[in-house]
């Protein structure tokens, strides 16, 4: 179990300045830490790790107090017993795959150590690369090495910056499923740091979303990135529409409000959330989760029908992509996924008067 | 023959010196961040800019019976070090200081900083770090900086003017034994030792670019471009 509870200022006229300013308890297994880039992920990991200082905060593993700035405590990185693999990997480039992975244990003697680099990359599936240098492995095998390296040492936390963004998908599962394999015996936390939607529900067991350097929600992958709560958030975890818009009415009773989307006419019906009729709120709406109809459907129970046309409609992979204008005003633009069936069937093409279907509960209401 | 055995003598005394007190300083200058480090930096690149004899005048008067220096090597060995091939190996270190310095602080930070950070996350102390890390892969820089200072020790002119004076076999180095024979017209022999310092010099150089070619970097080429 992992405890940490940090806060970092940081200013910075390049990038917006913003504190780290999070409390975690992180238990064995794999956790992700999912935010836009800049919410602070790797300032994070830096401060777990000891290679930044926090301005104030405790860190506690398995009860060990590995920093305290209140008490000065401050166990400096090459004590803490962290793997750290970053997103650049930082294999020794003058070693081979061997000598790599034998680092960290230079206190065993050379019989255990050789055992023990042995059985890393047996369980990393790299032991047949051992005199290999860094420039001659693929970047899956980079990979494998330097998790095998940092976990050679037996860490009591593994903490991972990004680091199977570059690989294709296939590549991904296996190396994670052989970590999982791993953490089986070994029963560590690991911290899972990406900001790739893919990942998280490739990984998925825990999730920390992160932004602007505050946690802001924790659970499931379904339950952070889905019902996203704030609009960085949503657009990191693949919202295509986030609008402006002005809280019109509340229906208590019903369990819903209105919301008029600042550009114009158009009003939608949301789920009732904390805001009071006159504040302005962001509205995220999944491009899969909006139906089109070519004439105006009735008997429905979605309660938001929309009347517009399509002002783009072009073909990604196995989908097609619509923009849709509202004719209320044409500055509402939606955009629409659809199957390649589903634009064959109803014969969408651009200029096609279309009606849109959003149900009530695929509207979310952000707080920013 | 005797100067040019004299001054080979001092090139590898300075650079073996230089090499000894430039790493630790180089280090320090690379990864330590502190306000007044411009300052430091400034005073190691000094030589680059002065005139040897303003450099030479100043060590001379420190070396001298009434200069800091002076005075200490009086008290320790009774005598002083003006004029002395240790006097000589003074001043020759600090002119050659920032030819062993800057390659060595350009190779150092050069270092991909993760690296130093997966060293010691891996559990290595900084001198570990330093030895299994750091060394190995600013070799091409190490080479440079030592085969500079050796070359420039090997060249310089003023300040072993200024220092050691002209005493045959103590301080008559290879450069100022040219101009001696040049003075008094023996042509022949200035040309026959010039010779051999320009060859000295080419080999010396194609050797710093061939090792850094061949270990892949252009450090020395970076930093000259400087």
């Amino acid at each position: 179990m992992l405890k940490a509870r940090l806060r970092k200022a940081r200013s910075g006229n390049t990038q917006p300045s913003f504190a780290l300013d999070v409390a975690l308890e992180i238990p064995p297994g794999i956790t992700i830490v999912f935010g836009p880039s800049g919410a602070g992920k790797s300032t994070l990991l830096d401060c777990i790790a000891g290679l930044l200082k926090p301005d104030n905060g405790r860190i506690e593993i398995a009860g060990e107090v590995l920093l305290d700035v209140e008490q000065r405590i401050d166990v400096p990185p090459a004590k803490r017993k962290i793997a750290y693999v970053f997103q650049s990997l930082a294999l020794f480039p003058h070693m081979t795959v061997e000598q790599n992975a034998a680092y960290g244990l230079a206190e065993l003697p050379a019989p255990q150590r050789a055992s023990r680099v042995k059985a890393m990359l047996e369980a990393f599936h790299v032991d047949q690369l051992t005199k290999r240098k860094g420039h001659e492995l693929s970047g899956g095998e980079q990979q494998r090495v330097a998790l095998a390296r940092s976990l050679a040492t037996s860490p009591r936390l593994l903490l991972l910056d990004e680091p199977l963004t570059a690989l294709d998908e296939g590549l991904k599962k296996s190396i994670i499923e052989d970590l999982r394999k791993w953490n089986a015996a070994q029963n560590i936390p690991i911290l899972y740091v990406t900001h790739s939607r893919a990942e998280v529900d490739a990984l998925g067991e825990r999730v920390i979303a992160l932004d602007q350097g505050k946690i802001v929600s924790t659970g499931t992958p379904h339950e952070v990135l889905d019902a996203p709560r704030r609009s960085s958030i949503a657009q990191a975890s693949g919202f295509e529409n986030l609008f402006s818009g002005v809280v019109t009415e509340l229906r208590e009773a019903d369990g819903v409000m209105r919301v008029q989307l600042v550009h114009g006419a158009c009003e939608i019906e949301t789920p009732l959330g904390h805001a009071a009729v006159a504040t302005a709120v962001r509205l995220a709406i999944r491009a899969g989760d909006i139906l089109l109809a070519t004439e105006r459907p009735y008997g429905l129970s979605a309660r938001n029908v929309i009347a517009g046309k399509i002002i783009s409609l072009e073909q990604r992979g196995t989908m097609f992509v619509a923009q849709v204008a509202a004719d209320s005003d044409g500055a509402v633009i939606f955009t629409v996924h659809l199957t390649l069936g589903a634009k064959r069937s109803l014969e969408l093409d651009v200029n096609r008067p279309v009606w849109l279907v959003i149900k009530t509960h695929s509207c979310h209401v952000l707080e920013d | 023959m005797d100067s040019l055995i004299l001054s080979v003598r001092l090139a590898v005394c300075v650079s073996a010196i230089l090499l000894l007190i430039g790493m630790p300083l180089a280090y320090w200058l690379a990864y330590w961040n502190w306000r007044g480090k411009f300052l430091l930096e400034a005073i190691v690149a000094l030589p680059l800019v002065l005139p040897p004899t303003v450099l030479g005048f100043y060590v001379l008067i420190a070396l001298g019976p009434h200069g800091p220096i002076g005075k200490i090597s009086e008290a320790l060995f009774h005598r002083g070090l003006a004029f002395t091939f240790g006097g000589l190996v003074f001043a020759s270190v600090l002119y050659s200081f920032p030819f062993t310095v800057q390659p060595l602080i350009a190779s150092f930070e050069a270092i991909d900083r993760r690296l130093l950070d997966a060293s010691a996350l891996l559990g290595a102390s900084r001198v570990r770090t330093f030895a299994r890390v750091i060394l190995p892969l600013s070799l091409p820089g190490i080479v440079t900086a030592v085969v500079l200072s050796f070359a420039h020790t090997l060249g310089e002119f003023g300040v072993v003017l200024m220092v050691g004076g002209n005493l045959p076999g103590i301080t008559r180095t290879a450069s100022i034994d040219i101009y001696d024979r040049v003075q008094s017209m023996e042509y022949a022999e200035a040309n026959r030792m010039a010779l051999v310092l320009l060859i000295i010099s080419f080999v010396v150089l194609s050797t710093v670019y061939g090792v850094n070619r061949r270990i892949g970097r252009r450090m020395w080429a970076s930093w000259a471009a400087r």
